[in-house]
């Protein structure tokens, strides 16, 4: 008679251990040294790999049968869109400048982050890293094509779109994030951890995507909410890999711990620049606003993030070094950016704009201590130009921060009547900061940032200052994706289209 | 007190996720915006399988989160029956 | 009285973005043109790796293989992540039927003793060369040039997780935990299974990502597959009363038949561009094919026993064939 054995029941953890820990081995026909040789330079000290916690303990088929399940819904709604003339829904073409950025300056980055998290997903010696670092790398291409499928339609229809790979390489503000991607990849994998799955993916993501994703929602913009949700359900897996990560390298040796510390420094930092970007993309180009960047920042910086580091602090991390002069920024530097925005509108591939009556009401009453005081008073005497018929234009090229490569539009954190203008000397060239921020993580790796690619020394290097020639060179079409939306074709053409969807003249 | 939340996608499939949560978290508050309801908590939240299953009136996985899973913060610990969101503040 | 119409109509005012439209034309692109094409950064890098400056971030000079374009290596299959992921979700379904199928009406205890352990020591210990394949392939997304090129290597690194998985729990099914340990031991103990575990660390030393396509997904897995889903597997165990083990593996079976179109097509194009590169390409296939099939000789033997010299030799046959298709010579 046969004895059927019953089967030890597994349970969640001891399966998914058996599903991924197990498939891994020691090896013995190569060294550990030999198929992992970048683990050990940046000095983290792993004793144990096998104490990484795996949160969402996903496997393969509940992968593909989730992922497929949003996928669907996802491209239901963007052909849905698409074929409904979805874009005549929008409040008012301008919030396309804020699509405009997403597409050419941080959809790449998504990219970017599925090339650095597929090289982290087999230079950890540990499977459970592994995994979660491929399902993000391959959770990272899927944001860049989503994303760039949800704005196809809208690169039918209006300028600013059609040369984004162009752009990417070679215009000036995408270089902000491009280089702080770079930056990442080319460190180690131990920091590029800490520096994308850390401070990008958890501490600063909601910043990017909450409102912004919101404001599609209230911008009648149904493309983006699509994608911004679709892809938020990845970010939560994102956010707790990036939480483990530095969990684990904390607690399995306390030498990690100034390492760490000095990475999150750095690292809050240059992420809190490219966060400019997205300052102003929600003071100024949402036409029907969430919340103020300041708003924002309470909630997921300040609140979120103070939750974050009390948690972390039993390990020994203390908030990151810029914290203050990030916080003492919030309510200046939207309006700085957009005004440099505005003024170089020649060399933008999106429109800008001088905002008019109801939003600078709007801009008072959200930023009383700073918006009256220092930037409508600007804003009104670049109207008055305006109206007299000498449009304020700046022709003249930005001073870029060598580290962090935004135009130094920034004030003193103590005095935001002070323009912010550190230097440093290195092997006897003179390199410019925004920033001590940005001057202090230039003086760790020198070495590193004097090989910075600066676009607009670039013009100048390449094209002797021939506007033309390099607008040649970015693509960029001159009179239709750059300028004022004011009179821009973007403007004619959703009015017109607008009009023609909704009345009968 | 530091406070977690998650931030589910509002559609039909969440509904009943969000009246679990409410029932086995009487300190949560629950904000509804356009396309979004975000759910903060003191310190802990914790969202229980048996609960959902109640609401929705079939067995549930909470691996099918993931579908509509906007955002969250906290500590994550993840079983068959429970998944809880804590700060140690 | 005439009443005007405005005859103002929403025209698209172009049908593509730039760089798709140098590619293609001036015409409406597919969303696997817009997902893959020019999407990798590729001038005006930043900073050197601190990992090795000799590389670029973007590097395609890292691999033997020259291209003057590397988004000419298309997969036929035009898989980006949306087809991909739906293809796969429709195909895990399929197996959890399977698996389903299997467990609840105990076709697994039907099987002969024999059997069960036959398929239990042939199978379970693949689970690790599946997850050396998944480092490799996760290697070549990450270092490889053009998304072209390296989009199809996460998916498939991703599928060999699942193919790992799926051997994972058809040990459990047929065996239990047991099983699982036993196959572990075998990886790393016994003499039949040490070729090739030899033979899966030294290609995890390769940094060549073209090199390493050749040694992983033409030389290793072009013999493997076939010899273990088709000849054993189908032809052996299911004759003899395991059909259950065909139905848990018909993933493995399906997905080399599918993805086996994009290897041959990859190395086709490559080498079709020089002479260079098909003489380098014919030296890594000659190279890792020869040690490949020593490797799988005792591995076939677990359950062909003496017959195994001859089912190596029947695939390295089929395998000269198929890439005498793509143009190149072994």
């Amino acid at each position: 008679m046969d004895m059927k054995v019953a089967k030890k029941k597994l349970g969640m953890k001891e399966r998914y251990r058996a599903l991924t820990r197990d498939l891994g081995w020691e090896p013995s026909y190569q060294s550990k040294d030999a198929l992992f040789p970048y683990v050990k330079y940046e000095g983290i000290k792993v004793h144990d790999w096998d104490k990484w916690e795996d949160p969402f303990r996903l496997t393969m088929d509940a992968y593909w049968k989730y992922q497929a399940e949003k996928e669907r819904k996802f491209y239901a709604i963007i052909d849905a869109h698409a074929q409904n003339n979805g874009h005549l829904n929008l409040t008012d073409a301008r919030y396309l400048s804020a699509l405009k950025i997403f597409l050419q300056a941080i959809s790449p980055g998504e990219y970017a982050a599925h090339k650095g998290f597929s090289r982290a997903g087999r230079e950890f010696p540990g499977v459970g890293t592994q995994v979660a670092c491929q399902m993000q790398a391959i959770d990272e291409i899927r944001h860049a094509q989503t994303q760039i499928h949800a704005m196809s339609n809208y690169n039918r229809y209006y300028d600013g779109f059609h040369a984004f790979a162009d752009a990417r390489d070679r215009i000036w503000y995408t270089s902000v994030a491009r280089s702080f991607f770079d930056d990442a990849m080319s460190a180690g994998p131990f920091e590029f951890m800490i520096a994308i799955g850390f401070s990008f993916e958890y501490v600063l993501t909601n910043l990017l995507f909450v409102p912004f994703m919101s404001g599609a929602a209230y911008n009648g913009d149904m493309a983006t909410v699509t994608f911004g949700f679709s892809a938020q359900s990845d970010e939560a897996r994102h956010m707790t890999l990036g939480l483990e990560c530095i969990k684990f390298m904390l607690e399995q040796d306390p030498d990690n711990l100034p390492i760490v510390q000095a990475w999150i420094d750095k690292w809050f930092w240059r992420g809190f620049r490219v966060l400019g970007l997205v300052s102003t993309m929600m003071d100024y180009m949402l036409p029907k606003r969430v919340m103020s960047w300041r708003e924002a920042w309470e909630i997921y910086g300040v609140e979120n993030g103070g939750a974050l580091f009390r948690d972390l602090a039993r390990y020994g991390i203390r908030p990151p070094k810029g914290w203050d002069d990030a916080e003492k920024a919030i309510d200046h530097m939207s309006h700085q950016f957009m005004l440099g925005l505005y003024q170089w509108s020649f060399g933008t591939s999106l429109h800008s704009w001088i905002p008019p009556e109801e939003d600078m009401d709007w801009l008072s009453a959200k930023y009383p201590t700073t918006f009256d005081k220092y930037y409508r008073p600007r804003w009104e005497h670049i109207k008055k130009l305006k109206a007299a018929g000498t449009p304020f234009k700046n022709f003249g090229l930005a001073r870029l921060c060598q580290c962090c490569q935004l135009p130094s539009v920034f004030t003193e954190p103590d005095d935001p009547t002070m323009a912010c203008h550190r230097e440093t000397v290195y092997k006897g060239e003179k390199y410019q900061f925004c920033s001590d921020g940005c001057k202090d993580i230039f003086e760790h790796e020198p070495e590193k940032y004097i090989q910075a690619w600066l676009p607009m020394p670039a013009l100048f290097r390449e094209f002797g200052g021939d506007v033309p020639a390099w607008m040649d060179w970015v693509s960029l079409r001159d009179g239709s994706d750059n300028g004022d939306y004011d009179g821009s074709r973007d403007q004619k053409h959703f009015n017109e289209w607008r009009n023609l969807a909704t009345s009968n003249r | 007190m530091s406070t977690v939340f998650i931030a589910l996608q509002t559609n039909e499939e969440t509904r009943p996720i969000i009246e679990a949560i409410e029932i086995d978290n009487p300190k949560a508050v629950v904000n509804r915006q356009p396309a979004m309801v975000k759910i903060d908590a003191p310190d802990h939240l914790v969202i229980r399988r048996e609960t959902i299953e109640e609401q929705l009136g079939r067995a549930y996985d909470l691996q099918e989160l993931q579908i509509n899973l906007i955002t969250l913060s906290g500590n994550v610990y993840e079983d068959e029956d429970t998944l809880t969101l804590t700060w140690n503040s | 009285m005439q009443i005007d119409l405005r005859t103002v109509s929403i025209e698209p005012q172009r049908n593509a973005f730039d760089h798709l439209v140098r590619r293609f034309g001036d015409k409406p692109a597919s969303r696997y043109q817009e997902g893959s094409y020019d999407i990798q950064a590729a001038e005006n890098l930043h900073y050197l790796p601190t990992w090795d400056p000799e590389q670029q971030l973007y590097d395609a000079s890292i691999t033997k293989v020259a291209m003057k374009d590397w988004y000419a290596l298309k997969d036929p299959r035009q898989f980006y992540y949306s087809t991909y992921t739906l293809t796969r979700a429709r195909q895990q379904d399929t197996t959890e039927a399977n698996f389903s199928f299997v467990e609840t009406r105990g076709l697994a205890d039907m099987m002969s003793p024999e059997l069960r352990e036959a398929a239990l020591r042939l199978l379970v210990p693949l689970r690790h060369a599946a997850w050396g394949s998944n480092q490799n392939n996760t290697f070549i997304c990450g270092y490889g040039y053009s998304t072209v090129f390296t989009q199809p290597c996460i998916y498939h690194a991703m599928d060999n997780l699942g193919i790992a998985q799926y051997l994972s729990r058809l040990g459990l099914l047929l065996g239990d935990v047991e099983a699982l340990e036993a196959g572990k031991k075998a990886w790393m103990e016994n003499a039949a299974w040490q070729p090739l575990r030899r033979y899966v660390e030294d290609s995890m030393v390769v940094r060549d990502p073209f090199e390493l396509f050749v040694a992983q997904n033409l030389a290793l897995d072009g013999l493997l597959y076939p010899l273990v889903y088709e000849r054993i597997v189908d032809d052996y165990l299911s004759v003899k009363g395991a059909s259950a083990v065909a139905m848990l593996t018909q993933f493995m079976a399906e997905w080399f038949d599918e993805t086996r179109k994009w290897v041959d097509a990859v190395l086709k194009v490559a080498a079709a561009e020089s002479d260079q590169n098909r003489e380098v390409i014919q030296g890594w296939i000659s190279l890792w094919s020869d040690r490949a099939a020593a490797a799988l000789v005792p591995v076939a033997e677990i359950v062909l026993g003496k017959d195994a010299d001859e089912a190596v030799a029947e695939q390295i046959a089929a395998l000269k064939a198929r890439v005498q298709k793509t143009g190149i010579t072994i």
